[in-house]
């Protein structure tokens, strides 16, 4: 168990610096002015030019520029273009937030995909397998922006549901909870569309790995010793079926966090998806390395906690 | 109560994708309580059809029972209820099978595997863990104590088979159905696992299917013997009457393909199956 | 059991054509490829079939479906309906030639990957590890909108960012393959690494990795209409099923056709796509049959 926890750490350690490259990478290797306001402004004299450029370090060499980014980013030191403030700052702001979005969608993705993944493996073959196969594919195909300016206009339309922010304003609630209930409740819609394809793709996992898993010499075994199908199903197959619930994490996160600059944008959900498409459109370079970085690294600490769960799962990981 | 086990005009067939496939054609076969039968034949011939289909665990579909009953106790495994039917699963017919490694749940210890079937079948046992041990140690593993809390994957091959008889024995079957049970494992490992089912068996008085594609390995362990070929039963009797006098062609040419210490042949025999074709029919 | 002998891709192809469904999402596919390719023509020629749709017409704007513009006109009166079908070929365009930019990609570093192993395949594959932590949407935004938004732009960064997938898929099967008796019996016979990988491996991992260009499909489908919808896919006035949308959200809670038909015209898409690949997926699927 050490070891594998050891070797993992290690791994983790190179895919951080190659994270680091790439962040950099894709941000100055990109042709374009350097200059958020365009090479051609008239009215930006020289000095403020040349100040600029000392400031992000873009007379150095490439790889020097790459060491000073990270120490920069790390030390705090690298501010944002817009506001002169440090990115971490900007992003440790919206960091709660977006965690708590994006885990709600995770779980929301996760639990589903799982019982239905389950339920299509039960009724394997059958109508409700094909119909259920047919509506995951059809909320893959699903533009998230368009379910959700469908629900907008709907939801707004015949009922009035909040839909905006992460408060309701102009209310005093009684008590903590109330205002407790209230911020899930701006949560739940971004979350729930947000998981849309992540529901789709678990479940079709799941019901591989499921229908795999029944194929099994020990399930025979299982049949043979005369349990009851459930507990077949629940006891010996599932267990053994949960790789790629837990593999699927680490496909999920990615897509979640990008799939949340749209939802959150569509939402005004202050996290750091609506962030990245603000520091996008003034082409922040600074916040964008950092927002591409350290989104990198949750999805691999997301990735590292997967394994550890699984390892707990399956004694075959655990006893290496 | 004449037969423990009574087979009669059992036919299988198989729906796939290519047409169907008659996997077991018109068997019969009986078996008196504490005796024991082998199965003998090459794969594909039915005889692990034939194993499943006692206890209903071929998949259906694509396994039809297009005709037969199968009587246990006098009572037709065909007609009955999923509850009975899981009764008699492991608590009166309980199997081994040919890979152990695979057979037993990896994510399961030996201890909670062999106390899941103690539990269902015998609910009475109080003390569920003496029960394993005692078990464990009967089919002759050692520092069962400790073993028992051990994962499949932490066991040799042997002694999963080991563990697999324990879970099967735990049960207090009246028949035990071995499926292949020493194809997979190694040569001396076989004549281990082979002596203890030959031990056990008389311990217990439980009868006995062997399945097995090895007619080497019968002699001294089942009193008859049957020998299927593409589906059908084609020779059937005593074990020493039909090692010693073969009728059918196909049986002759399994005899002859064991080699023997001593024979002065260059080569081992292999079965001509254009020669058998023509015979059969 | 007598079948008749058929290749891997005919035995799939035949089992393929049972799957009703699978049909059906093929023909949907088929009709938009064609519509796609006319209006392509239309729209290069400027023929203004069913109607211009870059012409604008103030008197007319804002307009619910009607006789005259069958799905209803924008803020600038233009018809909704031309301007979907001449938009229609750049969907299928990005979607296609993405999935084809990835697939080369991917299938090149798979197959060194897992054809040489050892520390080539250990390096090649922590840089797929490390591309894969990427939330894939925001690292093509970030590209495409530093570059400047245009299709060929659009299409390399999404064929750039959704290789690593293909690229395992292909590692895997080289891992598996590289090890059966075919392969070792042509390295022994002396056959160079390039014919083994081309004319021994390659093939025999044609079925997955064509299931997987299918699926990629929709998902640069989806992806361009997302980039679109934040103003960062082709600009107008070219219209995109993606930008129709963003512009129209304006106007939502009284024009709903200019967010309704686009969107429906997406998921339309996707969908057939998503359908096909996994019609195609389940007969390439090959199971053991029985014991």
């Amino acid at each position: 168990m050490m070891t594998f926890l050891l070797r993992r750490l290690l791994i983790s350690l190179v895919l951080v610096f190659l994270i680091s490259l790439i962040s950099f990478f894709i941000i100055t290797l990109t042709p374009g002015s350097p200059y958020p306001w365009g090479d051609m402004n008239p009215q930006i004299s020289e000095a403020v030019k040349e100040n600029f450029r000392k400031q992000f370090h873009l007379d150095e060499p490439v790889w020097k520029q790459y060491w000073f980014n990270m120490r920069d980013l790390f030390t705090g030191e690298l501010r944002s273009i817009k506001d002169g403030r440090p990115v971490l700052t900007r992003i440790g702001e919206r960091l709660p937030a977006t965690i708590a979005l994006n885990l709600c969608a995770l779980t929301i993705a996760l639990s589903f995909g799982l019982l239905v993944g389950v339920y299509s493996a039960r009724v394997s073959g059958g109508w409700q397998d094909t119909s259920l196969s047919t509506v995951a594919f059809a909320l893959l195909a699903i533009p998230e922006f368009w379910v959700a300016y469908l629900l907008i206009i709907g939801l707004t339309e015949w009922f009035a549901i909040p839909l905006m922010g992460t408060a309701s304003h102009g209310i005093i609630f009684p008590n903590a909870l109330a205002a407790w209930l209230d911020w899930l409740w701006h949560l739940a819609l971004p979350a729930t569309l947000l998981a849309l394809g992540g529901i789709a793709a678990q479940s079709r996992y799941v019901r591989a790995s499921m229908l795999e898993t029944l194929r099994e010499d020990y399930i025979r075994t299982a049949r043979a010793k005369g349990l009851r199908s459930e507990i077949i199903l629940y006891h010996h197959a599932l267990r053994n079926s949960l790789r790629p619930v837990i593999t699927g994490i680490g496909g999920l996160l990615p897509a979640l966090i990008g799939g949340a600059v749209i939802i959150e944008t569509i939402f005004a959900y202050p996290g750091i998806g609506r962030l990245g498409y603000q520091a996008v459109l003034e082409r922040d370079y600074p916040t964008l390395l950092a927002l591409n970085f350290i989104t990198a690294i949750l999805v691999l600490l997301g990735n590292l906690i997967a394994d550890i769960l699984y390892s707990v799962v399956d004694p075959r990981v655990r006893l290496e | 109560m004449a037969n423990l086990l009574e087979i009669r005009n059992l036919s299988i067939r198989f729906r796939t994708e290519h047409g169907n496939v008659d996997a077991v054609k018109n068997i019969s076969l009986s078996l008196k309580e504490g005796a024991s039968l082998a199965v003998v034949g090459e794969s594909g011939s039915g005889k692990s059809v034939t194993a499943l289909a006692l206890t209903r665990l071929l998949p259906v579909p694509p396994a039809e029972f297009t005709s037969g009953d199968i009587l246990f106790q006098d009572e037709n495994v065909l007609a009955m209820k999923p509850d009975r039917l899981r009764a008699i699963r492991g608590g009166e017919i309980a199997y081994i099978f040919q890979e152990p490694s695979s057979s037993l749940n990896p994510v399961y210890s030996i201890r909670n595997q062999i106390s899941e079937a103690i539990r269902l079948h015998r609910p009475d046992v109080k003390d569920v863990d003496a029960e394993i041990v005692r078990w464990l140690t009967t089919v002759g593993i050692v520092n069962p104590e400790k073993r028992m809390h051990d994962y499949p994957h932490q066991l040799s091959g042997g002694m999963q088979q080991r563990a697999m008889i324990a879970m099967a024995l735990s049960c207090q079957p009246s028949l035990l159905v071995a499926d292949e049970p020493t194809t997979a494992l190694d040569v001396t490992i076989q004549a281990q696992i082979l002596a203890e089912l030959k031990r056990l068996r008389a311990e217990f008085n439980m009868a006995l299917i062997l399945i097995t594609h090895n007619i080497a390995i019968i002699q001294g362990l089942c009193d008859r013997i049957a020998v299927m070929f593409r589906g059908e039963i084609v020779e059937y009797g005593d074990t020493t009457s039909v090692l010693k006098n073969p009728q059918h062609p196909y049986t002759k040419a399994l005899i002859a393909c064991i080699p023997r210490l001593g024979s002065r042949e260059k080569r081992l025999k292999t079965i001509d199956y254009s020669w058998l074709e023509k015979t059969n029919t | 059991m007598n079948t008749p002998a058929q290749t891997p891709l005919g035995r799939i192809l035949s089992r393929f054509r049972r799957d009703r469904f699978g049909m059906i999402a093929l023909a949907g596919i088929v009709v938009l490829f064609v519509l796609a390719l006319v209006f392509a023509i239309l729209s290069f020629a400027r023929v203004p079939f069913p109607m211009d749709p870059n012409a604008t017409d103030l008197e007319r704007k804002l307009l619910a479906p009607n006789p005259v513009n069958w799905l209803g006109t924008d803020n600038l009166g233009r018809d909704l309906f031309s301007r979907m079908l001449h938009g229609s070929y750049i969907s299928l365009t990005v979607g296609f030639v993405a999935v084809a930019v990835s697939l080369l990609i991917g299938v090149i570093v798979g197959a060194v990957s897992g054809y040489y192993g050892r520390w080539v395949d250990n390096v090649i594959m922590r840089v797929v590890d490390a591309i894969m932590c990427f939330p894939t949407f925001f690292l093509i935004l970030t590209a495409v909108a530093l570059l400047g938004p245009s299709m060929l732009n659009i299409i390399v960064v999404i064929g750039l960012v959704s290789w690593t997938g293909t690229a395992r898929l292909v590692r895997a099967e080289f891992l598996t393959l590289r090890e059966t008796e075919y392969v070792r019996a042509a390295r022994s016979l002396g056959q160079r690494t390039p014919a083994i990988i081309f004319r021994h491996i390659l093939p025999n991992a044609f079925a997955p990795i064509f299931v997987t260009a299918v699926l990629g499909v929709p998902a640069a489908i989806l992806t361009e209409a997302g980039l679109s919808f934040l103003g960062f896919g082709v600009q107008p006035p070219q219209a995109t099923w993606g930008n129709i949308i963003a512009d129209g959200k304006t106007y939502m809670l009284d024009a709903w056709w200019l967010i309704v038909f686009p969107g429906l015209a997406i998921f339309l898409a996707a969908l057939a796509f998503y359908l096909t690949g996994d019609a195609l997926r389940q007969a390439a699927e090959t199971r053991a049959e029985r014991k």
